[in-house]
């Protein structure tokens, strides 16, 4: 390969690569505002001037291409020089808004300014005005003094989400962002423009002043919004989600996620109508009642059925980790094979970009981990019959709504005996329950889920519950949550008392004949390995942080199966 | 153990200091002398020690002359406080600056009256005050919101001067 000097190290690089590229892939960092490295390349920004030997001018290392031989110094007194002389330019118009802007703390500008810049200025005149609090569409804030007319958001609309929606208007220092009138930016990919946005010019609507960035822990996690399974952070202060945004996976979502699964997958889990104690219904009325009673319950209500009479419905909501305990457990302990888990399609929400049409995490995971009827049992529409022709009169139902998935399931259901709900939140389903046992949300456990391409991925526990503890299990910890105490108000938000379904199924377990032993999430993915081919001889640290490609070819037959 | 004979230290005395009597009479003159000096003592509480502008009391916040605070919710006095005694939590307000604070508590039990949050405040909006009166019976009282922390400009001006001379 080809190879270029860049501060006295030999680098190779590709044919057709920049410099910025090749300087990149070997860990040296080239300061960049315009370059995006999912981006064309406008060149606007100057910021990444270097110095290369036998050149007459400094050359901007994001558009000029790497040649055999060429010797570039991004240390040396000239590029030192330029940078600052950038920064000075850049920020004679920029306001002294940090203080009230969100993106201090993880903002370019200001890490830059301490980076590249001696942090002197020239300029004494009045700094431009412009508009400040303009909403550019119903999720994103523009603010016109901080914008440093990069263009990233203008190409992330017009390249990425397809529609060009933003654009420039005036000239020279009054130069501005805006869409076209009357047409404001909706595209469902809108707010990664908050992401991309080198400084605070844009603005998450939704989070906007909510929490400044080094309050909160951050921890890697999934989306949930639908399959694609976008890899994400959560971000986490007093226990509660403020925010969600999205992590890079090359062979996922690359730097995106939609505006639906940033905003609307995260709400639930500190809603007030969550689930915070197992319930059993008397005489009409659900009571809040202790875990043992509840287990009791459900073991002596269930024992008093024949397995052909209970059917059980998984979950593509649950991980794979409940949903292969729930399948053993419907299998070995109750040795009933009328298990299977309802889809959840919307054939408008897909396009071409990252969203797809089957808007739970994990069918995928569902199918794989044994939650599908065995040879004689009945699959969903079986379930249903059997169930209106009174065959079947206990349901155990995994994490899922499926009165409001499929509405068909409301008349029927009040035919049932007993059914037993696993739930995160009260919905359709659970007003409907015999038994309720509180499940943590995906944001409360460990586990994994299986996306729409086979990619197996963690889920990792961002807020507590009163089942864990942010420290003894290694959870992401804030500033506020390593020295917070019990007395102090902003560090003793909010504990649900839920658990991981696999848990409780495992509790379950212990009160029949068939006792199942696992401690950890870790434990039950490591028994997975052991028994289902896709997975075999995986385990958390495989998967890590960007997932695993499963076996293509088992998963095929068993979809088919 | 054996015990080490203490050295005799041999002083080489006057007659006058073998007496006592000169020394005798300076201590009383000294002692008659401050008694009738005025008194800085206080009859705390009937009567109030005011300190000067450099005196580091409890933090407050300030409210301009139209009871609005200078606040801006930026959370730097809260993130600089060694004793994580700040919360604040910001909100949007329609006036120029866009944010206030919707609220601002002091733990009084955590506060160490270091005086970095005034220091750091970009806003002059928090101040060492001349307050040194903090009592509680709960921890819960302990915690000062908006409605003790507001305190208005005019009582805070000696510190506001004070922090202007070093600026
Ligand atoms: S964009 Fe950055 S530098 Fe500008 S006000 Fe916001 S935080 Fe400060
Ligand atoms: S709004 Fe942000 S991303 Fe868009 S041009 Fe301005 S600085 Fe760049
Ligand atoms: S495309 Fe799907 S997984 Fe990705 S952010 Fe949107 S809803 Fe979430
Ligand atoms: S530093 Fe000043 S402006 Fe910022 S939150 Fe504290 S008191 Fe308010």
């Amino acid at each position: 390969m080809p190879t270029i000097i860049i501060d006295e190290q030999e680098v190779e690089f590709q044919p057709g690569e920049t410099i910025i590229q090749a300087a990149r892939h070997h860990g040296i960092e080239i300061p960049h505002f315009c370059w995006h490295p999912e981006l064309s390349v406008p060149g606007n920004c100057r910021i990444c001037l270097v110095e290369v030997d036998k050149m007459p001018k400094l050359v901007i290392a994001c558009s000029t291409i790497a040649s055999e031989g060429m010797v570039v110094h991004t240390k040396s007194e000239k590029t030192i020089d330029a940078q600052n002389a950038v920064m000075e330019f850049i920020l004679i118009n920029h306001p002294l808004d940090c203080p009230i802007c969100d993106e201090a703390g993880e903002c370019k500008l200001q890490d830059y300014a301490y980076n590249y810049s001696v942090g002197e200025s020239r300029f004494i005149e009045e700094k431009n005005r412009k508009q400040k609090h303009v909403e550019l569409g119903p999720r994103v804030m523009f603010d016109g003094e901080r914008c440093i007319s990069c263009s990233r958001c203008i190409r992330f609309c017009d390249e990425i989400a397809k529609k060009p929606e933003l654009t420039f208007v005036q000239r020279g220092d009054r130069v501005t962002i805006t869409t076209y009138p009357g047409q404001p930016m909706v595209n469902p990919y809108s707010m990664n423009t908050i992401d991309i946005c080198p400084v605070g010019a844009l603005t998450n609507i939704d989070f906007r002043f909510k929490a400044r960035v080094w309050d909160m822990s951050s921890t890697k996690s999934i989306c949930t919004g639908c399959s694609r399974g976008c890899n994400i952070d959560i971000w986490v202060r007093n226990n509660e989600i403020l925010r969600l945004t999205p992590r890079y996976n090359e062979q996922v979502n690359s730097y995106w996620m939609c505006d639906d699964g940033r905003l609307n997958t995260f709400k639930y889990v500190n809603a007030d109508d969550r689930v915070d104690s197992p319930q059993i219904r008397g005489e009409g009325q659900l009571r809040k009642v202790e875990w043992e009673e509840a287990f009791d319950e459900t073991v002596s209500r269930i024992k008093s059925f024949s397995k052909d009479e209970i059917a059980f419905v998984g979950s593509a909501h649950a991980t794979c980790e409940d949903n292969y305990i729930f399948a053993k457990f419907a299998r070995s302990v109750i040795g009933c094979g009328n298990i299977d888990f309802v889809q959840h399609i919307d054939p408008e929400f897909g396009d071409d970009i990252l969203r797809v049409n089957d808007v739970a995490p994990n069918a995928m995971g569902a199918k794989l981990t044994g939650v599908s009827p065995s040879k004689s049992g009945l699959d969903i529409d079986g379930i249903k019959k059997a169930i209106r022709e009174g065959k079947v009169k206990a349901l155990y139902i995994l994490e899922d709504d499926i009165i409001t998935e499929d509405p068909q399931f409301e008349n029927i259901i009040t035919k049932l005996d007993l059914l037993v709900v696993h739930s995160t939140n009260h919905n359709k389903t659970t007003a409907l329950a015999d038994i309720i046992f509180p499940a943590s949300a995906y944001a409360e456990k460990n586990g994994t889920f299986v996306n729409i391409n086979k990619i197996v991925q963690r889920i990792r526990p961002a807020i507590t519950t009163v089942d864990t503890d942010r420290a003894l299990d290694g959870m992401e910890m804030s500033r506020l949550d390593k020295f917070g105490t019990e007395f102090d108000r902003w560090a003793t938000g909010v504990k649900v008392d839920a658990k991981a379904s696999w848990k409780i199924l495992v509790s379950l377990s212990g009160l029949f004949d068939h006792k199942m032993k696992f401690n950890m999430a870790e434990e039950v993915f490591a028994d997975m390995a052991k028994n289902i081919d896709a997975f075999k001889g995986l385990n958390y640290d495989d998967v890590g942080d960007s997932g695993v490609k499963l076996n293509y070819q088992f998963i095929e037959q068993k979809v088919k199966a | 153990m054996e015990k080490k004979a203490a050295k005799i230290r041999k002083k080489d005395l006057t007659f006058l200091q073998k007496i006592y009597i000169p020394e005798i009479m300076k201590g009383l003159a000294l002692t008659f002398r401050n008694m009738i000096r005025p008194k800085f003592t206080f009859e705390y509480p009937e009567e109030k020690f005011i300190p000067s502008g450099s005196y580091r009391g409890r933090p407050v916040l300030v409210e301009e002359k139209n009871g609005e605070e200078r606040c801006v919710a930026c959370g730097l006095c809260s993130r600089v406080c060694p004793a994580l005694a700040i919360d604040v939590q910001a909100a949007e307000t329609e006036r120029e600056k866009e944010r206030y604070p919707e609220k601002f508590e002091i733990d009084m039990l955590r506060c160490i009256f270091c005086g970095f949050c005034e220091e750091v405040c970009p806003e002059e909006a928090i101040v060492m005050s001349k307050d040194y009166e903090l009592a509680f019976s709960s921890r819960e009282e302990a915690i000062y919101g908006k409605d003790k922390l507001l305190v208005p400009v005019d009582q805070l001006q000696d510190r506001i001067d004070f922090l202007r001379q070093y600026k």
